[in-house]
């Protein structure tokens, strides 16, 4: 009993967070669409793991407006994207630009594999060496012999 | 041994230095932009007094904190005594931008706007000379302000020099924002 009312109640904080998402503005499709696309793209700097397109918290509904009268104001995506970076750095970009101090970020990936690649191209060569090793005469009459005393064991 | 045997062992170091340093950062704390440029410009009400307004122009010539509170916010009750206390030895004026401080979930439905705020402020104590009342969020998100409290050095030119985010601690006021707050103040 006590867990079915824990289950429910539960199920009632779930149902009434998820009351609290953003309600679409009806009243202007092409920005609402134009502003989920964007918001996507941009980082909630209060839940860093989630985009501001999906953020439920408090700053993210009112960034999320913010965009939305910026749009309004006939400001493009670009300038939007400018607003953000001016006051919370490339951080809030989750598509951050190519430029020097993010090389690393970039191209860090890429070096790592072909510098496993380089690793593998390596080790493998190695192995292929030492499998065409040539045994000697005496290696095999060692090996025949050693074959036959299992056997006789038997 | 040969040096090949080494191998593992120094990836294995790398990547634990890698980590530790990983470890002393914290992911929450975002560079600010806004380090040396303008304190971002606003005219909002006070937050004591609805008829008078306040904005940074009114602080140019002061070197002087500003420090962004709710009575909604946590934290912002933990750092309190320690404004307290800053605003009582006079090494610094303490400035308020009160963040969408609103009637909260559950509270009557005519408290006044700015209740919570106030009463806050007259029980715990009022650090600030004065408080801007942020209704909307609007300024603070200027401020590229995340998460209450924040606390912001700006200095006599108006340009932001520091910036403390989450509760400030007696250590953070010590070695760092009252010594650049004297260099500032020359």
């Amino acid at each position: 009993m006590r867990l079915l009312i824990l289950l429910l109640s539960v199920w009632f904080v779930s149902v009434s967070v998820y009351a609290g998402e953003a309600q679409p503005m009806a009243e202007n499709p092409v920005i609402e669409a134009r502003m989920l696309a964007l918001s996507k793209e941009l980082r909630c700097v209060v839940c860093q793991n989630e985009s501001l397109a999906a953020s439920q918290a408090a700053l993210a509904q009112d960034l999320r407006q913010e965009i939305r009268d910026m749009m309004l104001d006939g400001m493009s995506d670009t300038q939007i994207v400018d607003f953000f970076v001016e006051r919370y750095g490339d951080f809030v970009l989750y598509n951050p630009p190519l430029k020097p101090l993010n090389y690393v970020l970039w191209f860090g990936p890429a070096i790592l594999l072909i510098l496993g690649f380089i690793a593998v191209f390596f080790s493998v060569r190695k192995r292929r060496l030492a499998d065409d090793a040539k045994l000697s005469t005496e290696d095999h009459r060692r090996a025949q012999e050693l074959l036959g005393e299992g056997e006789r064991k038997q | 041994m040969k040096v090949k045997h080494l191998l593992p062992l120094g990836i294995f170091i790398v990547l634990v230095v890698f980590l530790a340093i990983g470890l002393t950062l914290d992911p929450r704390k975002l560079p600010s932009t806004l380090i040396d440029k303008p304190a971002p410009d606003f005219t909002l009400t006070q937050l004591m007094d609805e008829n008078k307004t306040i904005s940074p122009g009114d602080l140019r010539g002061k070197v002087y904190l500003l420090n962004v509170w709710a009575s909604w916010c946590v934290a912002c009750r933990q750092e309190h005594p320690l404004l307290m206390e800053l605003s009582k030895s006079g090494v610094i004026p303490i400035y308020g931008l009160n963040l969408k401080d609103v009637p909260q979930d559950g509270d009557p439905l005519d408290q006044p706007k700015r209740y919570n705020a106030k009463r806050f402020l007259s029980t715990l104590g009022n650090p600030y000379i004065i408080s801007a009342y942020d209704e909307d969020g609007r300024v603070s998100i200027d401020y590229g302000v995340y998460g209450a409290p924040e606390t912001f050095l700006i200095d006599k030119n108006g340009i932001i020099r520091h910036k403390h985010i989450g509760p400030l601690t007696g250590e953070a006021l010590i070695n760092e924002i009252l010594p650049l707050a004297k260099k500032l103040e020359g």
